[in-house]
């Protein structure tokens, strides 16, 4: 167990420094610099402005401040919003990003086990085949279409819900953009805990189980979802760095001030700091959930608690 | 002679069981078409892609309009169309730049196993742990909204996947009689891996290839969608997404059509990759 853990961190330390490396060099070979304004800068106040943020220096020497400053958790002024650190506009935004991911993988968990059992104890029956059938839809339609859908119908053509933003007083404003960005994993959740359910239930231990007289609610929920759900658990890290992913269109659509919006924006204004730190902290992020998948799957299953080598 | 009329019978067999599936068919079919008119786009579309209409703007589905048209009067099936030239384009060619570097990768990790293996399949799990949307819009927005860059980007995040199915069948080919016999005749690896195990990894490579075609696709419209993609007056399905997104209240039809065609695509390619797998390899099932 601990060896699982010290091996993936082994690899997940050098992964996220490439990513840092790479990130780093992409933005400083990129056309033009950072002070491009569309009005003319004269060449003393570029100077200035090169001396102030330190982009004289030659490159490993900017690169080498850079690692130190990001060990102390410090990832520089932004370019595009002066006397604003990046620090600052990634705290702003992560709340609610953190907000909409987990209410979407919620919304993804619940829904989805309990289809996904349902289909896998009703199996070959309707309760079967509808709820797979949907969920080949929920995988197959991307957010882009099913949100601009959603709030077209729900939110313009019947007028019960509102169309975008997320507001902390009106929960309504959350319920669309929530299923939008869970539906695809609430598909996906229900295919695997379909899946591993199916492969649960047919065991002996179900069998002893049963045989020993217990109720099928206490078959079901505190036997066979243990092992059954096993396959969910290890879907779970890249899940949720999908939802980190998924939360940029998904905010983009629904105009919520998140982070993958201010990243998005970032992009747009080629606020060069912006975009390095917060391509670091989202790699950091989803390097760490999968880190924590691994380890909880390792702990539900000891079929992995033995095998170190995968 | 006789592995040439068992690999026959095969694909042979493996048609007839995609024949039978319907819904695979069905999708065979829609893709097909698709292909079609996006290939004979230029001699089939009603206008222009950037002819405007100017005193037709934002009207809806009508006779000289079957889709309607945008807030700058231009028709929309004609932007559907050269949309879905755009779409495929990207679907096929960084699918190709995939399955190319997948399958070398693959192979000849598959196939020098020992030391060389585990370290290239170590990189690709490190690499599945890169949040790699992140990475293209960087590319995209440090060099520009490059569509050969954006076919190349795409292509080199997506071979992951194929590179460890073609490593597990080419690991379980490795020690096989006609392996060993062509070793023992002194055939090079290269073209031992080109030759002999490369034609054996066609099955599910290009099952793997169908279903990454619709995931490319969709990486595509994302960054359409977000703007950093195709640009206007170009068109491809993300971006009409995108206008029918901004303008639905007005104009209902902008948003429906594309994003319709665009999910039924994304359906069909699905349920072919689906059905290609049952039919190639009905032990998976």
């Amino acid at each position: 167990m601990v060896g699982l853990i010290f091996n993936r961190l082994l690899v997940a330390i050098p992964v996220l420094l490439a990513v840092i490396t790479i990130t780093f060099l992409m933005i400083h070979s990129a056309p033009g610099g950072p002070f491009d304004y569309d009005r003319v800068v004269s060449s003393e106040v570029m100077q200035q402005l090169n001396q102030k943020y330190n982009l004289d220096a030659p490159l490993y020497e900017q690169y080498f401040d850079y690692l130190s400053n990001l060990l102390r958790g410090d990832l520089g002024p932004s370019f595009r919003y002066p006397g604003r650190t990046v620090n600052e506009m990634i705290f702003s935004g992560l709340p609610i990003t953190f907000e909409l991911a987990l209410y979407s993988i919620a919304f993804a968990i619940l829904l989805g086990i309990c289809f996904g059992s349902m289909a896998a104890l009703k199996r070959n029956t309707w309760l079967d085949y509808l709820p797979m059938t949907i969920s080949m839809a929920g995988i197959c339609i991307p957010s882009i279409v099913l949100g601009p859908l959603l709030s077209l119908v729900f939110g313009i053509w019947l007028g019960w819900l509102p169309v975008s933003g997320w507001i902390d007083g009106i929960p309504e404003s959350k319920i669309l953009p929530v299923i939008t960005l869970g539906t695809a994993y609430a598909a996906y959740c229900a295919r695997l805990s379909r899946g591993g359910m199916l492969e649960v239930l047919g065991q002996d231990y179900i069998r002893t189980a049963r045989a020993k007289g217990l109720s099928e609610f206490r078959v079901v929920v505190f036997h066979a979802l243990r092992g059954g759900l096993i396959p969910v658990v290890s879907f779970l890290g890249p899940a949720i760095a999908g939802l980190l992913a998924g939360s940029f269109v998904v905010e983009t659509i629904f105009n919520i001030p998140g982070l993958g919006r201010f990243y998005v924006q970032a992009a747009f204004n080629r606020d060069y700091t912006m975009i390095l730190g917060t391509t670091i902290f989202f790699s950091f992020l989803i390097i760490i959930f999968n880190l924590l998948a691994d380890i909880v799957g390792a702990a539900m299953d000891p079929r992995v608690r033995e095998d170190n080598s995968k | 002679m006789n592995e040439l009329v068992s690999t026959s019978n095969l694909w042979r067999d493996a048609l007839r069981r995609l024949k039978a599936n319907r819904l695979a068919l069905a999708g065979a079919i829609f893709v097909f078409v698709l292909i079609l008119l996006a290939l004979l786009t230029p001699f089939i579309a009603p206008y222009e892609y950037d002819f405007q209409n100017r005193g037709l703007s934002s009207s809806g589905p009508s006779l000289n309009h079957w889709l309607g048209t945008d807030y700058l009067g231009r028709d929309l099936l004609t932007r559907m169309l050269y949309g879905s030239r755009i779409s495929l384009l990207v679907g096929f060619v960084a699918t190709f730049v995939a399955l190319i570097i997948g399958v070398s990768w693959g192979t000849v990790a598959g196939y020098l196993g020992g030391r060389v293996d585990s370290l290239m399949m170590r990189i690709v799990d490190a690499l599945y742990g890169i949040p790699f949307i992140i990475l293209i819009i960087l590319l995209m927005v440090v060099f520009g909204r490059n569509l050969v860059l954006m076919f190349l980007a795409i292509g080199a995040v997506e071979w992951l996947t194929m590179a460890r199915i073609v490593r597990a069948q080419v690991t379980s080919l490795r020690r096989t009689e006609f392996v060993l016999a062509a070793q023992a005749m002194g055939v090079s690896s290269i073209s031992i891996m080109t030759r002999h195990l490369f034609p054996n990894t066609l099955g599910p490579v290009i099952v793997y290839a169908t279903l990454t075609v619709p995931q490319v696709m969709l990486l595509e419209a994302f960054l359409s969608f977000l703007g950093l993609g195709v640009q206007a007056p170009m068109s491809s399905w993300g971006l009409l997404i995108r206008d029918g997104a901004v303008s639905m209240e007005e104009s209902w039809w902008l948003l429906v059509f594309p994003a319709t065609v665009f999910s039924i695509t994304l359906f069909s390619l699905n349920f072919l990759g689906d059905g290609l797998r049952d039919a190639l390899d009905p032990r998976s099932n």
